[in-house]
């Protein structure tokens, strides 16, 4: 278990989720845990959504105050430094979808290559259709790193459906996940689903609420 | 049936796009409509004859639709709100020019800049003008991720049939929010276009695209011509899904989002034997007035479910031709009505509370 783990993918892969997840998995260890919503692409589905749940657990959320405020402004909170500067915390980092989302980690970056104590997980959803193919998930992968300047070093298959995930749908990505992880050398760190359908082998999630059912 | 995806409704809508032969996009980013313009930059370039282009404004956006259109290739654009008004102007010219194009409005709350969560304030705008002139859009409002597919693949259609500019009227919730989706297959136009420029290779008369006509008598042939097309799609192109109005006593009107939560109040209200149903304009231009002329021979009301001020309402008034009370259960700004609020709204309307 390294000090930062970083999850970055492509849009809407289900980082927040995992991150999220994660977070509250240390918590649980009673370790001292922030998390960092640096999303500055995506104005909805943050993990700010969940940040009375992390706060009542004893996360400690940074994240913009214009996060989820319907303020669409591309920046970061000056104490995201903390989580590459105060070694004492464990960090969960939330990052933007895609090469764009990952252009923000970029100036941590050098801290986090100093420390070296870092684990950066690729998500990956076959489901979605940029990243349906093990070819086009290396693609996904290999723009992300171009843009923050960091090597992955796992990956997380999260591959669903939405409402209509089922574990043989989830089954039916583990061929393209083991090639995944065959191709780029990485090692395949878990396959989650959600909680309700996840068998043995899958690490359950708890998934952000949506606001009302429709 | 194709392998189902996990989308966000804007990409599926670029999706099935780039599935109905659309190799030419030009937009402009907005809030909450960007993923539909970073998909199609990211899949255009690299299609056969592939054309992805960010304009450096709106109006450049729309003109280069216009002349896209004028070749005949399916072309498309999108934006929110005020990004669709900065469109207008363009988009009277190509209904002037009697061009098929396909519009999308991602809609977000207004007036003015307004806010990025979800809206239905445009309606006005889409279905009594928004440019001027004497023209229509033909407007589809989609309810779901899948129909944000489905739909965009019909307005190619529709609008290469009629040679008019269609509109696919989304609202952020439809936008941003993810379901599962069987993506249409991919298809060519198929219609003729004659009219098209593509150069004359010295074997025909020269085709002109244009919307001026300084003679009166012709701007006056031309205006009644095109409403002759404008009244076939009204006879032929009206969709809508009507949803438990069979037994139903009072009928709920909604589209896109507000349907969803309509449908969920439906539900509840019916348990407790409150007999609702709902009628789901597909087009809001042509709007479905033969089925709420029809239903108000058989329902006590109609509530109009908007996320709006009452745009639609009004139409659902004329439809119904004042037999029945018509009320309003609304928010705007960026909010969304509640199953509460639908189902309060309704027992007011049936207590005879207010009209």
């Amino acid at each position: 278990m390294k000090r930062m783990t970083l999850f970055c993918g492509h849009y809407g892969s289900g980082k927040t989720n995992l991150a999220v997840n994660y977070a509250l998995y240390l918590r649980r260890k009673n370790l001292p845990v922030s998390l960092a919503d640096i999303d500055i692409v995506n104005p909805y589905f943050r993990s700010k959504d969940s940040k009375d749940l992390l706060e009542k657990e004893g996360v400690k959320v940074i994240a913009l105050p214009f996060a989820n405020s319907s303020v669409d402004l591309p920046a970061l909170p000056s104490e995201t430094y903390a989580l590459v500067e105060d070694k004492s915390r464990y960090a969960v980092l939330d990052i933007g979808g895609d090469d764009r989302g990952a252009y923000a980690l970029g100036r941590f970056v050098p801290y986090i290559l100093e420390e070296n104590d870092y684990d950066m997980f690729y998500v990956v959803n076959f489901y979605r259709p940029l990243t349906t193919t093990v070819d086009e998930a290396i693609e996904v992968m290999r723009e992300i790193e171009g843009a923050c300047g960091l090597k992955f070093t796992g990956i997380i298959n999260n591959s669903n459906l939405g409402q209509e995930t089922t574990v043989e749908k989830i089954q039916a990505t583990y061929e393209r996940a083991q090639k995944l992880s065959e191709t780029t050398f990485l090692p395949l760190v878990y396959t989650a689903a959600e909680e309700s359908i996840a068998t043995e082998d899958m690490v359950p999630l708890k998934l952000q609420r949506r606001p009302f059912e429709i | 049936m194709p392998e189902k995806v996990l989308m966000k409704g804007n990409e599926a809508i670029a999706e099935a796009a780039l599935r109905a032969g659309c190799r030419h996009y030009f937009g402009y980013p907005i809030t909450p409509q960007t993923e539909l313009t970073a998909y199609m930059a990211k899949k255009l370039p690299k299609m056969e004859g592939g054309v992805f282009l960010q304009a450096e404004s709106e109006i450049s956006a729309i003109n280069m639709v216009y002349g896209v259109a004028g070749t005949g290739k399916r072309v498309m654009t999108s934006s929110s709100s005020p990004g669709i008004s900065l469109k207008q102007e363009g988009i009277s010219y190509i209904a002037g020019a009697d061009l098929p194009a396909v519009i999308v409005n991602v809609q977000r709350g207004g007036p003015g800049l307004g806010g990025i969560q979800p809206s239905q304030s445009d309606y006005f705008q889409a279905t009594k003008g928004g440019g001027h002139g004497d023209y229509h859009l033909i407007v589809l409002t989609p309810s779901s991720v899948q129909e944000m597919a489905d739909l965009t693949s019909l307005a190619f259609d529709l609008a290469d049939k009629y040679r008019c500019p269609a509109m696919l009227l989304a609202d952020g919730t439809m936008g941003q929010m993810m379901e599962p989706v069987a993506l249409p297959e991919e298809k060519e136009s198929g219609i003729e276009k004659p009219w098209a420029v593509t150069g004359t290779q010295m074997k025909r008369e020269h085709n002109i695209i244009n919307s001026l006509y300084l003679s009166p008598e012709v701007l006056e042939k031309t205006n009644f011509e095109r409403f002759e097309r404008y009244a076939e799609i009204e006879k032929n192109e009206v969709r809508y899904e009507s949803y438990m109005m069979d037994d139903a006593d009072y009928a709920l009107v909604a589209f896109g989002i507000a349907a969803r939560v309509a449908k969920n109040a439906i539900t509840a209200m019916r348990k407790e034997g409150l007999k609702v149903g709902l009628i789901r304009p597909i087009t809001i231009w042509p709007f479905p007035k033969k089925a709420i002329r029809e239903a108000a021979d058989k329902v006590k009301g109609f509530v109009s479910v908007e996320l709006s001020m009452g745009q639609m309402i009004e139409d659902v008034k004329l439809a119904e031709e004042c037999l029945r009370p018509v009320v309003l259960c609304n928010r705007a700004g960026g909010m969304i009505p509640s199953v509460d609020q639908i189902i309060k709204v309704t027992k007011e309307l049936a207590e005879g509370g207010k009209n």
